[in-house]
């Protein structure tokens, strides 16, 4: 009977335990959970403030999961270190466990750059964890000032999440503007005016320097007064135990197509994980939920003996602020073309003939459609693209590709 | 298993299956009660132009990209039919970000719905289906199906 050890009990590690008991159902799995939480998801931490979802709900699988899959879960452990001539997995409170096939799933941390005096900030607070949510909703205040640094993902929807149970927030951000990472200027302009039309204040292309228990010096030398303190500035990905080992590391633990680690017998997954971005053409940490289950999934079943690999993960994210939607997914390399209309804008991104990339904010019906001819590099002289600007929809397929895609087994 | 079909050349694009698609999911006995005047959010759209119109609802993969995407964990597959968790689905659309197909919306409230096949409502079988004046829309099973 095989062993496997899981060290993580994220989405990726959900992920590894239906991978691995797709193929095999009798081998041991072991999962070294360092939070003290059933498997939850992430995301809704912020739906979680916001009164959207509950403790209950955000589980991430049932209450069985663990029993159902037969898997044993060390609760509150840190794994330490991993002995990969041993085949051992030694935890901080000096266990050992050994291995036959090892999955790293450790995720990421948020990354605090150096700011003078931010040990006198006693209200202050990451928001990456069910731990974080939980603490910063203790001293949430209806007349509460809020400074988030940082206008990411993680920092706006940390926004949208305590809206409505604090004072004012101000975000502020190096980056010219919200949402670098997922849009241009202009796109990123649109949220950034939507969010402000609910009062949420912005200061960007400026960050704190300094801080003092309620007041940050930003670089440009205003200051902000705040009475909470939330840091969503960026994440690293956890690759210590695999780089302690002579892994090959570099932003992130790097993995084949077969989520395989330079080391033998083990394998990342997740935001720890540098994997293939087919849309890139190169490895990139794809720091995304669909992403972390599908490289654990795929991950698990080659633990267990099978052949998987996983060639088409792309960057992609649908997320919306106070009612506004937005969808971005590929890279945005090659000819852009824009569709304006009421209801939002779109924007396609085309080179040598595939489509690459797109934004689309606002209306976002069908889009998986653009999301499948990124994954499927489906060739755009196949296709009547042009269609697309009026409305997503299969009719930019022929009659004989949509009697392919709807009539048969999919 | 058996899935619902549509035969593009037989869809006439008369929306009937939308009706009754809403209609067979509102939870309701009468049909003017669920449906006048209202605007529908129906779990089979019908797609196309002109002279060709096509009828688009969940394929129930057998790999379904919406269910590794969920990040709520609120789509399952079991016995071949996709659902989902409306009670825990918190809305971010990701599924309809990652549906090749196009084949999902949300409801009237933001939150996801899908095609479950009738199976659990008052109908027991597609609605869809049933109601397809031309017989555009069947529901059988196809060969080298699981």
């Amino acid at each position: 009977m095989k062993r496997y050890v899981i060290i993580g009990n994220g989405t990726a590690a959900a992920g590894i335990i239906e991978g691995i008991r797709n193929v095999d159902k009798e081998g041991r799995i072991t999962v070294i959970s360092g939070e003290d939480h059933h498997v939850y998801s992430r995301p809704l931490i912020s739906y979680y403030l916001e009164g959207k979802t509950d403790l209950e709900r955000m589980k991430y699988r049932p209450d069985d999961f663990y029993e159902t899959n037969g898997c044993e879960v060390l609760f509150g452990k840190q794994a330490e270190s991993i002995d990969k001539d041993g085949k051992t997995v030694k935890l901080c409170d000096g266990t050992v466990i050994t291995y036959d096939k090892l999955a790293v799933a450790t995720g990421s941390r948020p990354f605090v750059p150096q700011m003078d005096g931010l040990e006198k900030v006693k209200k202050k607070f990451g928001f990456m964890t069910l731990g974080d949510a939980l603490e910063l909703e203790k001293v949430l205040t209806k007349d509460a000032n809020v400074l988030i640094v940082g206008a990411g993902l993680i920092g706006l929807k940390c926004a949208e999440g305590i809206y409505g149970r604090v004072g004012h927030i101000t975000v502020c951000d190096l980056a010219d503007r919200v949402l670098s990472s997922i849009l241009d200027s202009d796109c990123a302009a649109i949220v950034e005016k939507h969010l402000e039309s609910k009062g949420v204040s912005f200061i960007l292309s400026d960050t704190a320097a300094s801080f003092e228990e309620k007041r940050a010096y930003m670089r440009s030398g205003k200051t902000v007064d705040f009475d909470i303190l939330v840091l969503a500035v960026g994440v690293r990905a956890n690759t210590g135990l695999i780089g302690s080992i002579g892994g090959n590391v570099n932003r992130g633990i790097v993995v084949n197509e077969k989520m395989e680690t330079s080391i033998p017998g083990i394998y990342a997954a997740g935001d720890c994980a540098e994997g293939y971005d087919s849309a890139l053409g190169s490895n990139r940490v794809l720091a995304i939920l669909p992403n972390a289950y599908m490289q654990g999934f795929t991950a698990g079943k080659n633990m267990a003996g099978s052949e998987a690999a996983l060639t088409n993960a792309i960057p992609m994210n649908s997320i919306g602020f106070f009612g506004l939607h937005m969808m971005t997914a590929g890279v945005y390399e090659g000819e852009m073309t824009e569709e304006k209309s009421e209801e939002g804008v779109k924007r396609f991104f085309v080179k040598d003939g595939l489509l690459k990339g797109f934004m689309i904010i606002g209306s976002t019906e069908r889009t998986g459609i653009l999301t499948s001819l990124i994954r499927e590099k489906t060739p755009l002289d196949t296709v009547d693209f042009g269609k697309v600007r009026t409305l997503v929809s299969n009719m930019i397929f022929t009659r004989e590709m949509r009697r392919k895609k709807f009539g048969g087994i999919v | 298993m058996k899935r619902v079909y549509v035969n593009e050349e037989w869809c006439l694009g008369c929306h009937l299956c939308e009706y009754n698609c809403a209609f067979a999911n509102s939870g309701l006995e009468n049909m003017v009660f669920a449906l006048k005047d209202k605007k529908i959010f129906p779990r089979i759209h019908v797609e196309g132009e002109d002279r060709i119109t096509f009828a688009v609802s969940c394929r129930h993969c057998e790999d379904p990209m919406c269910v590794k995407s969920c990040i709520a964990g609120a789509i399952t597959k079991k016995d071949g039919v996709v659902k989902i968790n409306r009670n825990k689905c918190v809305g971010c659309l990701t599924c309809v970000l990652v549906c090749p197909y196009g084949a999902l919306a949300p409801g009237e409230d933001g939150i996801m719905q899908k095609c479950e096949l009738c199976l659990e409502n008052s109908c027991g079988a597609p609605a869809c289906v049933t109601g397809c004046p031309n017989k555009a829309i069947v529901y059988e099973e196809r060969s080298g199906d699981q």
